[in-house]
């Protein structure tokens, strides 16, 4: 398998880079300040491999606070609002599109 | 059910203890992610879209109720209340954070449950027949050399880092509800024409990318040789299966490569040595681990009680539920019962915490403490007096999990797919509860008769689509989610692969091809009796492809 | 990387001799399998021990002719991940009853120890200092074994057993100590 770092990077619209927080596995994103955002609205963005890449790399670099960061696509609006680029996405940031049995579902 | 001894508990314990210092040495940092990752693995606790995953083993589908209170306890006070029954006999928790599971694996412990072997490349759950110890056909108790097994490849310091995960399933019924066809081992219990007990061993089945129906090496093994025989086929396949490719690491692929016949060879050249070892079974080992099993003290009583004959006459619901989940049990005047948990609009195999602990209380009540976990993805109440069926039937019924759809077109078995799985192309849970909408009136589902639909939502087969009447397997094209549809698959002592019907076709219609393919069925059956799969068997899959192709 | 026997870390006596390399005249030296089948006559020859670095890939079986005049195996662990040479501990300590030294190299970890010692191994270069060091400790935490190996733990099933006729061996507690 190749490396995350090694994968070569076609990107076709803005991304952020993902990963799940290691003490509960929440969704998170890299915000500007190379920290870890649950909100995706304060993720870092980007449109240019190169920047894509260095923000990889130093999510992968952080091995302490999250786990497996990629890089995922997003959708901006006109007005600037981020929403998750496909259903993958869609569903780590909202959880299941389906009703939570129970008093999980209310 | 087997009860723990001070050795089961002092190595559970020890477990339990050992996971904790890994995690703490994890979030501590001492331990990277790479190297946590097998740990973790190898106990259950998988890294999943939301949040952490655990996996508890529930060996061969048998609780008892104190079990099954805690699995209550850890969904509610770990998890979000509720939790997954899967296909291979096991509960999933999906909202567990890693900070909390040492203390969750701590409580399971204390009741004799634990997520060891879950994952990982070594032996899962050995699963078997839901009905085991209470179904009339069946030779002896499967679940006592489930537990053997069980306990030599626990920790196996040999197995443990397998080419790939690996999974036994036993049966001692002449029917197999245990789909021992595709497991990497399959073993089926019979008798031999001296009347010894044995094996049929069968290895290499399995499903996923590369689905395979097993073939039988050897087919009378008996029982003394147990041990040693898997011992020689995982000491075989350690060595000799493919580590180079993921894909290719299954033993299904290495027995497919040598052929069964070589494989067999091997494996008879390699147990030669070691059969008469220190893993040969004495009868003093085996009626050792069968001490260990409690088993219900029965009353004596008749068949057919006229509670039960009252009640079906008085009240039409009851009588349609007793057709459809109860089935004769070995002991007279005791019935097996299957808790349905595929209501309509529900995901399948889930169940709430206030579920588990009602459910818990009915075994107290009614099934000697006794829960089962069957591959369907519902629970049996094993061991049920017939005249406590309409008692019991208005429990079930109020707790929701007493709808009359077992075996049935809206009984789905389904994986949790992209809502949960991070390997997942698609979402296989709205599909399921579409069709259980589509198929909700239940006497057009009697009228169907037996048919099993299965659903995975990616090419690991977790929903088992190859062995569905109809299976449906998630794939991705553009980004979007397709399925492709299969029919005429089947898991049991005949197991068959399905065979595709064509394209794959959009999410958004997969309910209405189903509803196609069953309106077909209706029109091609000879008799009302024949079903699904034997209409398939009869006229092939044209003219179903037929009709689902000819307008799409 | 710090090697472990007999629960503590000692240094390797044993010179790592590459294939094309020349044999020097005195020390312990350990060489690949292809060097030492073909020149396992010139091996005998030498005062000092020889161990030789056995690949996951080859049956053992070769090897059996030479055990004789082997003092020390060394079998790899590419990645811990792959469990070959496990296979091959056992079937050199248990089936073709080799007495030398048994050692684990490679990828291997604190949370193997405890398998690789079951399985017969009683030399580890551990990749972490931190691992070897924990070693003691780590391959006492189990004390019960369910299924028996060539390393003489009781398994559970024989504690069990004798527990039920306690004349017939001795007690559990005082073979696990
Ligand atoms: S079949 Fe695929 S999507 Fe479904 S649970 Fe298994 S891995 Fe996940």
């Amino acid at each position: 398998m190749t490396a995350p770092q090694q994968q070569k990077l076609k990107i076709t619209g803005p991304v952020v880079v993902t990963a799940n927080r290691l003490g509960d596995g929440a969704v998170v994103y890299l915000d500007v300040q190379g920290g870890w955002t649950t909100s995706l609205a304060a993720a870092a963005v980007t449109t240019k491999v190169d920047e894509a890449r260095a923000l990889l790399m130093q999510g992968l670099a952080d091995d302490i606070n999250a786990v497996g960061a990629y890089i995922a696509p997003v959708l901006r609006s006109p007005d600037g609002v981020l929403t998750p680029g496909n259903l993958r996405e869609q569903i780590r940031l909202h959880g299941p599109t389906v009703a939570l049995p129970g008093a999980a579902g209310m | 059910m087997y009860l723990y001894d001070d050795l089961d508990r002092a190595l559970l314990d020890d477990r339990v203890a050992e996971f904790r210092d890994q995690v703490a040495r994890r979030i501590s940092g001492e331990l990277t992610e790479d190297e946590f990752k097998p740990l973790r693995l190898m106990n259950g606790v998988y890294l999943q879209l939301h949040a952490y995953m655990l996996r508890v083993c529930i060996p061969y589908g048998t609780l008892s109720s104190p079990q099954l209170r805690m699995l209550a306890h850890v969904a509610r006070r770990y998890d979000r209340g509720y939790g997954h029954f899967t296909t291979r006999q096991n509960i999933q928790f999906n909202w567990i954070k890693l900070d909390e599971l040492p203390d969750a694996i701590a409580d399971l412990g204390k009741v004799g449950v634990h997520g060891m072997q879950t994952s990982g490349n070594c032996v899962r759950n050995i699963t078997t027949d839901q009905w085991a110890g209470a179904a009339p056909d069946e030779i002896e108790d499967p679940r006592i050399f489930a537990e053997i097994l069980r306990q030599h490849l626990t920790m196996h310091p040999e197995f443990s880092f397998l080419p790939r995960k690996f999974k036994i399933a036993l049966t001692a019924s002449a029917h197999d509800r245990a789909a021992i066809r595709v497991h990497d081992i399959g073993l089926r219990m019979h008798r031999n024409g001296a009347g010894e007990t044995g094996f049929e061993v069968v290895v290499g089945g399995g499903l996923g990318r590369t689905p395979y129906v097993g073939k039988t090496i050897n087919p009378f093994l008996h029982k003394r040789d147990l041990l040693s025989y898997v011992e020689a086929i995982l000491r075989v396949y350690n060595q000799f299966g493919r580590r180079d490719n993921i894909y290719k690491a299954r033993i299904k692929i290495l027995v497919h490569e040598l052929g069964a016949e070589a494989f067999g060879k091997e494996v008879e050249a390699e147990w030669r040595q070691i059969k008469d070892g220190p893993l040969a079974l004495d009868a003093a080992t085996i009626a050792d681990i069968a001490s260990r099993f409690s088993y219900p003290d029965y009353a004596r009583l008749a068949d057919d009680p006229t509670e039960l004959s009252q009640a079906r006459q008085t009240d039409k619901r009851f009588d349609t539920w007793l057709g459809n989940s109860v089935a004769n049990h070995k002991q007279p005047g005791y019935a097996i019962v299957t808790l349905s948990l595929k209501p309509e609009g529900a995901p399948p195999g889930d169940a709430t915490a206030d579920q588990m602990d009602a459910i818990a209380d009915l075994a107290d009540k009614y099934s000697f403490g006794e829960i089962r976990v069957g591959h369907e993805q519902n629970l049996v109440l094993p061991h049920v007096a017939q005249h406590d069926l309409p008692a019991l039937w208005r429990a079930l019924d109020a707790l929701g999990v007493a709808t009359p759809n077992v075996g049935l077109v809206s009984d789905i078995i389904a994986c949790p797919g992209l809502d949960y799985c991070s390997l997942a192309n698609t979402r296989s849970i709205p599909v399921a509860q579409e069709l259980t909408r589509r198929f909700r009136d239940l006497s057009l589902a009697r009228d169907l008769g037996r048919l099993h639909i299965n659903i995975s939502g990616c090419i690991n087969a977790c929903g088992h689509h190859h062995v569905g009447h109809i299976g449906l397997l998630g794939v991705e094209k553009n980004g979007e989610e397709y399925f492709q549809v299969s029919i005429g698959g089947r898991a049991d002592e005949k197991a068959g692969l399905g065979t595709l019907l064509g394209p794959a076709v959009p999410y958004a219609e997969v309910a209405d091809v189903v509803e196609d393919i069953v309106a077909a069925y209706l029109e091609l059956r000879e008799r009302p009796d024949e079903i699904f799969l034997h209409t398939v068997e009869r006229v092939g899959v044209e003219p179903f492809k037929e009709r689902v192709y000819a307008t799409r | 990387m710090p090697l472990v026997k007999s629960g503590h870390i000692v240094e390797d006596r044993f010179v790592r001799v590459l294939d094309d390399e020349p044999v020097p005249d005195t020390g312990s030296v350990l060489v690949p399998a292809t060097r030492f089948l073909a020149d396992h006559a010139e091996f005998a020859h030498r005062e000092a021990p020889t161990g030789v670095i056995w690949p996951n890939d080859r049956p053992v079986a070769e090897l059996v002719p030479h055990l004789d005049q082997l003092a020390l195996v060394a079998l790899v662990f590419p990645t811990f991940k792959d469990g070959r040479a496990y296979s091959q501990a056992r079937l050199l300590r248990e089936r073709h009853a080799f007495r030398g030294e048994l050692r684990a190299t490679g990828d291997v970890l604190r949370d193997q120890f405890l398998y690789l010692v079951r399985s017969g191994f009683d030399s580890f270069e551990a990749k972490k200092t931190a691992d070897a060091e924990a070693f003691a400790q780590v391959v006492a935490r189990y004390s019960v074994f369910y299924q028996p190996t060539g390393d003489g733990r009781l398994s559970a099933r024989r504690r069990r057993l004798s527990d039920a006729e306690p004349g017939r061996e001795k007690s559990a507690r005082e073979v696990a100590q």
